[in-house]
C-alpha cells in the first residue's frame, strides 16, 4: 500500500534540545555536563551540539528545552555579566549570573520554554551550581535537568556523595549522562564536559563509542 | 507516561530480577485516584498465581484484579491437566492473551516472575497492548522512570540473594523517594526451588538516600 510522503518533521516541528544536562560541585569548583542531540520533533536536526553555553570566564550554563530560547537567553545574560563585571571592576559572582538567568526565566514565564542550569567558580563562593527552572532561584549540591534527567534521578541519588573529588565528580558526571542517553530518545551524540575552577574553564568531548557501558550494552 | 487513567489505578514502582537460585519480584503499596488522593497506602500488588508463580500489576486495579482473577483460575486448570506445575511462560502467556484480545478496553501491564523446573527463574513482561517480553530483570509503573539509570548501572547477571534484596530495595526506595504516586511500604517476595518468602519494609526502614 503506496503513501505519500509526509512533510519531515523538522519543517513543522519546535527545535528543542530535548536533553540530559548536569552540574555538581565540588570543593574548589564544578563539574558541568551535557548530551549533543537536538531534535525536532522525530529529527534529529544536529547530533553535536555543545549545550555548555559560556555566560563568562568562570561562569557556564547548562541549556535546555527550546533551543532558540535557551541560546537567547544566555546570549542576553552574557552581555548584561560583561557589563555588571565592567562596572564593578571585577569578576562577576555565580550567584549574580544565576539571578541574571533567573529574572529573564521568571519575567517571561509564560513566553519562554527553557531551562538553564548555571554553574560556576567565585573568589567569594568557591564552586557553585543554581537551578533556574520556571524563575526559581536555588542553590543545589548538585543539579539534573531536562528530558533524559527523569531516568536518572534514581541512580543520582543513590550514587552521590558529599565532598568528592574533582575526578570523581567528572566521572559521576559522565555515568549519569551514558545512562541517560541510552534510555531517553532526545538525548545522544557525544558527551561534553567543562570543569571550572580558580584556574580557569576547561572544556572536553567525550566521544560515544568511548562513553561508559553498562550490563546490556 | 499513564496518567490518564480513571478511577482507582495504581501509579506505582514495581520490578522483577532473576538472582543466581531465584527471582525477587517488588512493588510498593500506594493506590491513587488520579495522583491527588491516596485510596490506599497498603495495598498489596503482588499476586500469587501458583506455588511458584507471581505476579505484579500497573495500571488500572480494576482492570488488573479482573485480569488476574480469570488468570488465576485458567493457570490452576491448566496445571491439573497437565497434572504439573505450570511454567512460568505459560502463566505469562495467559496474561499476555487476555492482555492481547481486550485490547482497547484493558488499561493494565504485568510482570510475571517465578520458577519453574524447566527454565529455572524468570521474568516476563506483558505491556500494555498484549507484547510479551522475557527479561533478566524488568522495571515498570510511574516510578520505574526514574530508576532506569539506576537499573542498569546496578544490575549485574547471577547475583546472590542477598546482593539482590539489597538492589530490588534501593531501586523501590529511590523511585518512591521521586514518585508522588508511589509509596508506602515496600513489599518484596523472594522465589526459589524450595519455596516463596514475603519480605515487608515499612517506609521507615527503607535506606535513605543523600538528601534525606
Amino acid at each position: 500500500m503506496l503513501e505519500e510522503p509526509s512533510e519531515p518533521g523538522w519543517l513543522s516541528e519546535e527545535v528543542t534540545t530535548g536533553t540530559t544536562i548536569i552540574a555538581i560541585e565540588f570543593d574548589g569548583g564544578v563539574v558541568l555536563g551535557s548530551d549533543s542531540r537536538v531534535s525536532a520533533g522525530e529529527t534529529v536536526v544536529n547530533r553535536v551540539m555543545n549545550k555548555l553555553s559560556l555566560l563568562h570566564d568562570k561562569i557556564y550554563c547548562a541549556l535546555s528545552g527550546s533551543a532558540a530560547d535557551a541560546q537567547t537567553i544566555a546570549e542576553m545574560v552574557n552581555y548584561q555579566l560583561d557589563v555588571h563585571s565592567i562596572e564593578v571592576g571585577e569578576d562577576p559572582q555565580v550567584r549574580s549570573a544565576a539571578s541574571l538567568v533567573k529574572n529573564i526565566s521568571y519575567k517571561y514565564k509564560e513566553e519562554l520554554s527553557a531551562h538553564l542550569i548555571v554553574a560556576g567558580w567565585d573568589k567569594r563562593g568557591g564552586g557553585q551550581v543554581y537551578v533556574t527552572l520556571n524563575g526559581l532561584l536555588s542553590r543545589q549540591p548538585f543539579a539534573v535537568g531536562g528530558s533524559g534527567s527523569a531516568y536518572v534521578y534514581g541512580f543520582v541519588d543513590a550514587e552521590y556523595r558529599k565532598a568528592m573529588s574533582k575526578e570523581d565528580c567528572q566521572q559521576f558526571v559522565v555515568n549519569t549522562l551514558s545512562l541517560a542517553m541510552s534510555r531517553d530518545g532526545s538525548s545522544g551524540g557525544v558527551a561534553y564536559l567543562v570543569t571550572i575552577d580558580e584556574k580557569g574553564a576547561e572544556e572536553k568531548c567525550i566521544l560515544g563509542n568511548e562513553l561508559p557501558t553498562f550490563y546490556d550494552q | 507516561m499513564d496518567s490518564q487513567i480513571k478511577g482507582v489505578s495504581t501509579g506505582t514502582t514495581i520490578l522483577a530480577v532473576t538472582f543466581n537460585g531465584g527471582v525477587i519480584i517488588g512493588s510498593d503499596s500506594r493506590a491513587s485516584i488520579g495522583g491527588y488522593y491516596v485510596s490506599s497506602k497498603t495495598i498489596n500488588k503482588l499476586i500469587q498465581v501458583h506455588d511458584r508463580i507471581f505476579c505484579c500489576i500497573a495500571g488500572s486495579l480494576a482492570d488488573a484484579q479482573v485480569v488476574t482473577k480469570a488468570a488465576k483460575f485458567q493457570i490452576s486448570f491448566h496445571s491439573i491437566q497437565m497434572e504439573s506445575p505450570p511454567l512460568v511462560k505459560a502463566a505469562a502467556s495467559v496474561l499476555k492473551e487476555l492482555c492481547y484480545n481486550n485490547k482497547e478496553e484493558l488499561q493494565a501491564g504485568f510482570i510475571t516472575a517465578g520458577w519453574d523446573r524447566k527454565k529455572g527463574p524468570q521474568v516476563y513482561t506483558v505491556a500494555l497492548g498484549g507484547m510479551l517480553l522475557s527479561q533478566p530483570f524488568t522495571i515498570g509503573g510511574s516510578g520505574s522512570t526514574y530508576i532506569y539509570g539506576y537499573a542498569d548501572a546496578k544490575y549485574k547477571p547471577d547475583m546472590s540473594k542477598e546482593e539482590c534484596l539489597q538492589f530490588a530495595t534501593n531501586a523501590l526506595a529511590l523511585a518512591m523517594g521521586r514518585d508522588n504516586v508511589s509509596g508506602g511500604v515496600a513489599h518484596l517476595v523472594v522465589i526459589t526451588e524450595e519455596g516463596v518468602e514475603h519480605v515487608v519494609i515499612p517506609g521507615d526502614k527503607l535506606p535513605k538516600f543523600h538528601d534525606e
